[in-house]
């Protein structure tokens, strides 16, 4: 894959004719809005949005020691996985950075497919292969794949209409290897990224078009959009899901982002577990923290953080939040400096903006748990 | 896209329209198309001096903040503070929500701006 070049999904034409306005997103030309980026995200809160989303990687490890690779490799238990059942996690580095979060769908415990983020699949590929023994085939399948994520309150109402499957039967963070959607074979999985229920659907990249538009009709009557990466963005920072690059970086611990419940440090040895065992015990030096502004101003990624005037950190991710109607942000800032509902300042175009810390998540997340 | 003929426009995508020593400036739609929801303004305030090419103020959208480059040189008369609590003013009507009035200090200026031809073949 050129690592350079403008790269197009299969979904291309469809983004060009619904009047997706495109942008360089790690060398790919996606759509950040179509109708924009706020009716997309109340869209997706109210009725039900479809994100074009086969940028994502998926690496398939497999083998009889497939388990204990993707278990050295991640700080969650992936051994407690049933058989298609998923598992968000992450890889991290010998000093407890972070390589990448990614999603883990086992299909069997000698079958497992990572789910990893764009512009890391170089990395994460050559990462997982360095790490696996010559029983283990490691295989980069990023290209064989579309994914197509369907979210919001209507959307198993929406697929329902294009499969016989019972969708109702797939949990939370479970999926089905091969649900017929409109007559061609889908991975379905009750996953997503935007603090809705909804699903992820991986199919090839021949049968994306077809499926793309089969949902989009069967969804337009409800109110279905198409919906961009700009929308994408503020529905998980809502949600407090982590991205990559803002949130998580190989200079940021799982521990420092808020992500403790992900590290399984009682599973046994993984890499990168010694230093965050180190971290935990030494005090963990940074915070993720949320806040909202209290006066006029927008907290974009990087601004800095002032707390009495000393600079403490910066914004990981902010904006403007559609469904508060405030400008919100995540701040990464040293330890113990801000309590819950005390003040801070985020530094916009050299001025400090008066933000109060406010609980976490800012959205609160409508999944539908069994 | 909306090009209105009684305006004049700059490579920056703000409109000027010209009244005596007065000049009143906005962004034209193509700026509010591109920009998508707009969420935020920066205004100067009355009797700063603007300069011609140089930042005056800010938009923001949900995805990313723009400067408002001046299209011309002269002291500030007025800022709409209309669009502060209602920045969205610019998406539905970005030609009747002008963002500031400036007392002209050089009419020799207004020649570097564009006709409206002009500017609908830049945006073509």
């Amino acid at each position: 894959m050129a690592k350079y070049g403008r790269m197009r999904t299969p979904l291309y034409e469809q983004h060009q004719s619904l009047g997706g306005k495109f942008i360089d997103f790690g060398g790919w030309e996606l759509p950040v809005q179509y109708s924009g980026i706020i009716e997309e995200h109340e869209t997706v809160r109210t009725t039900a949005g479809l994100f074009d989303v086969s940028h994502m990687g998926e690496i398939e490890v497999k083998g009889p020691d497939a388990l204990n690779v993707v278990q050295k490799l991640v700080t969650g238990d992936a051994a407690k996985l049933r058989d298609n059942q998923v598992l968000y996690s992450l890889m991290c580095y010998d000093d407890g950075g972070v390589v990448d979060d990614l999603l883990i769908y086992r299909y069997t415990a000698s079958h497992f497919l990572l789910v990893v983020n764009a512009a890391n699949i170089d990395k994460d590929y050559s990462w997982v292969l360095e790490h696996a023994p010559t029983t283990t085939t490691v295989e980069n399948l990023s290209a064989s794949y579309a994914q197509l994520a369907l979210q919001g309150p209507q959307a198993e109402e929406i697929l329902q209409q294009l499969t016989p499957f019972p969708l109702e039967k797939i949990p939370f963070f479970y999926f089905v290897p091969s649900v017929v959607i409109s007559g061609h074979f889908a991975l379905v999985s009750r996953t997503g990224y935007t603090g809705e229920d909804g699903f992820e659907i991986y199919t090839s990249p021949e049968a994306a078009p077809f499926v793309w538009e089969k949902i989009l009709k069967a969804g337009r009557p409800l109110g279905l959009l198409p919906i961009g990466l700009g929308a994408r963005d503020t529905l998980r920072l809502e949600a407090n899901l982590p991205l990559y690059g803002n949130e998580l970086s190989p200079e940021i611990t799982p521990l420092e982002a808020g992500l403790s419940a992900f590290v399984k440090f009682s599973k046994g040895e993984f890499i990168g577990r010694s230093a965050l065992q180190l971290q935990k015990e030494m005090g963990i030096p940074r915070e993720l923290l949320g806040f909202t502004m209290l006066e006029r101003g927008i907290p974009r990624s990087t601004y800095p953080v002032t707390v009495g005037g000393d600079r403490v950190g910066h914004v990981a991710s902010g904006g403007y939040s559609p469904s508060l109607k405030q400008n919100i942000g995540l701040a990464l800032i040293a330890r113990g400096k801000v309590a819950e509902g005390g003040n801070l300042a985020v530094i916009v175009r050299d001025k400090p903006i008066a933000a109060r810390r406010i609980p976490l998540p800012f959205y609160r997340k409508r999944y539908k748990r069994k | 896209m909306n090009v209105p003929q009684q305006l004049v426009y700059s490579r920056e995508h703000e409109w000027v329209k010209i009244d005596g020593d007065r000049a009143t400036i906005g962004i034209t739609d193509y700026a509010q198309g591109s920009l998508g929801d707009i969420v935020f303004v920066e205004l100067p305030a009355e009797g700063d001096k603007v300069k011609a090419g140089v930042g005056f103020g800010v938009v923001e959208s949900v995805k990313a903040a723009s400067d408002l480059y001046c299209p011309i040189s002269g002291t500030v008369v007025a800022a709409n503070h209309a669009l502060l609590d209602n920045p969205q003013l610019l998406n539905t009507d970005p030609y009747t929500n002008w963002i500031i009035a400036v007392a002209i200090s050089d009419h020799g200026e207004l020649a570097h701006l564009l006709t409206p031809e002009q500017y609908a073949e830049l945006i073509k």
